[in-house]
């Protein structure tokens, strides 16, 4: 109070937990209040679900309560199915992640560096990318019969086109300039590549990577449910239906949310963010 | 002809003798070459019949207005583009593509952005395979001459116009390139700051012996860093005239000298321009 006698209006309001004449409050806005809303947020849509639970308008069986499907939750961490399950879908997701990765960046450099290349090759890629992965489930069963090797080809199929189209553009991107002054350098083909090429392509890979990240993971859960078996979280998910056991569903449900969203955000957000940082794209 | 008679005279100048100084002929030579681009639409002539020597150890400038041929004809010295008829000896060998012996100082910020200052002036001595140590004796030498000791961790994008030009011309020093290509490297900069650059040109050309050929459309830059000065005339790019710079160095900006130099220069592009005007009319500066 004392120690600004200027402020004027909104700015002289001692009551921060407010919004005045639209502008949030420099409090309003901390990191604190914002998980204190979030925290908020979720503990009401919980109180919501028992409240809807306890007026028993569907029957229990179909609409279990919060403590019921923790309950299944834990009970499948306790007997390890879950880790197994969550195990044996990342083990998919890495192999078909990774040879999309090697694949894609092999794709989008070749369509990036050579116009003949990208005018046949690359207009393929582009049309794939419509193509929805899953899609691509009755080809890989017919090829692949009902396993892994058909799983793991979704897995590739769902991430290799925007992976390949953001190599591609990164390669594209890279401005003439820094490839001119490579070539005053004298840097051979192969240094301009590695030197030049690889490090300025990045950024747009970033983005490519996170994007065939998302794809990868949606094209995993649907060929686990279709193609089967009973290890998986997809997998899990369908053994909760064949039981009729809807606290299994939702708990699954929950676990692969909460999978995406672990990888995105303490994976690939902190890599792009990085990239555009160190690479001097970030405004601040 | 005209030019390489002006050439002789200056080789009988031993302090115009640096770097390279053992061969007998110029470092540089450029005979009847012309460059054309053709397309669909039109042909344009960006350089016709053009000829010019450059000794070792020598600072020639070349002005002109935008469009007369400069930057074509620094891309060609800089062996990043072929000339379409005439001929090139560098070393008194033809000129065949871009090498280190040759290095381009961008006017724009040429640099790699996700390399620190450090790791961009050793970027040239990595293409040349130079040993680790060698780099770094030389990065260390080449940032202290531009005076970016203080800046070895920092990145591009964290540095002023002026600094990204200092570490271009430290990773191209670095190379120890036998001719330094300069095109417009200050022509973005502020005023002050491109003043003290300028100021910090002269004295590394002076203490390094470096043979440069520098591209300006800035006719006091000319003046103040050239030992001759070539200027153009657009469509078709031509060497219109050659004007040695007899003044003493180091050379001041504001001093009558250099000011009157760049009048007399500017009255040689402004003849072009504007013929018609250019008869009746006294030029102000």
């Amino acid at each position: 109070m004392s120690s600004d006698s200027v402020t004027i209006g909104a700015d002289a309001s001692p009551s921060p937990l407010l919004t005045l004449a639209g502008k949030p409050v420099a409090f309003v806005r901390s990191k604190f209040w914002l998980f204190v809303r979030i925290t908020i947020f979720y503990a009401g849509l919980l109180a919501l679900w028992q409240l809807l639970y306890n007026m028993e308008i569907w029957s229990p069986y179909l609409f279990p309560s919060p403590r019921e499907v923790w309950d299944e939750l834990w009970q499948y961490y306790e007997n390890g199915l879950l880790q197994d399950s969550i195990r044996e879908t990342m083990r998919r997701m890495f192999i078909g992640y990774t040879i999309a990765f090697v694949a894609g960046t092999l794709i989008g450099i070749a369509c990036g560096a050579m116009r003949w290349v990208d005018e046949t090759l690359g207009s393929l890629v582009l049309g794939l990318q419509s193509l929805p992965s899953i899609a691509w489930i009755p080809l890989a069963i017919l090829w692949y019969g009902l396993g892994d090797q058909a799983i793991i080809f979704v897995v590739f199929m769902g991430s290799v086109c925007a992976i390949a189209i953001s190599a591609r553009d990164g390669v594209r991107n890279i401005p003439p300039l820094q490839q001119r002054a490579a070539r005053v350098f004298g840097a051979s083909g192969w240094q301009t590549i590695r030197y030049v090429t690889f490090p300025g392509m990045l950024p747009s890979m970033a983005q490519g990577m996170k994007l065939g990240w998302s794809f990868s993971w949606r094209s995993l859960m649907a060929g686990e449910l279709i193609v089967g078996g009973t290890i998986g979280v997809g997998g899990l998910l369908q053994t909760g239906r064949d039981l009729n056991k809807m606290e299994l569903v939702i708990a699954t449900m929950l676990v692969i949310v909460a999978i995406g969203l672990i990888v995105d955000r303490l994976f690939f957000g902190p890599m792009e963010s990085w990239v555009r940082h160190r690479w001097g794209l970030s405004q601040t | 002809m005209q030019l390489l008679a002006g050439r002789k005279t200056r080789t009988e100048h031993p302090e115009f003798e640096g770097r390279g100084a053992a061969l007998q002929g110029p470092l540089l030579s450029l005979r009847n070459v012309s460059r054309r681009f053709v397309t669909s639409r039109h042909n344009t002539t960006a350089l016709d019949d053009v000829s010019l020597d450059i000794n070792a150890g020598e600072f020639v400038c070349v002005v002109g207005p935008s469009g007369c041929g400069k930057s074509t004809l620094l891309n060609l010295v800089a062996g990043l583009d072929r000339p379409t008829a005439g001929e090139m000896l560098f070393d008194g060998r033809p000129l065949k593509g871009a090498a280190a012996d040759r290095v381009v100082v961008f006017q724009e910020a040429a640099l790699y952005p996700w390399l620190n200052v450090r790791a961009n002036v050793e970027f040239g001595l990595k293409m040349k395979h130079v040993s680790g140590s060698k780099r770094r004796e030389l990065v260390d030498q080449y940032l202290e001459l531009v005076n970016l000791s203080g800046f070895q961790k920092a990145f591009v994008h964290e540095l002023s116009g002026g600094m990204k030009q200092r570490v271009q011309l430290a990773r191209a020093l670095a190379v120890e390139p036998r001719m330094l290509l300069m095109d417009e490297p200050f022509a973005a900069l502020d005023a002050q700051t491109r003043d003290v650059l300028q100021a910090e040109l002269q004295e590394i050309w002076q203490r390094t012996g470096s043979t440069i050929l520098f591209i300006t459309h800035n006719v006091r830059e000319a003046a103040l860093l050239g030992d001759r000065v070539i200027v153009m005339t657009p469509s078709p790019g031509r060497f219109k005239s050659e004007i040695p710079v007899p003044l003493k160095r180091p050379r001041d900006p504001d001093t009558h000298a250099v000011v009157d130099f760049a009048a007399e220069i500017r009255t040689q592009l402004q003849h072009d321009e504007y013929p018609v005007r250019a008869k009746d009319s006294g030029y102000v500066i």
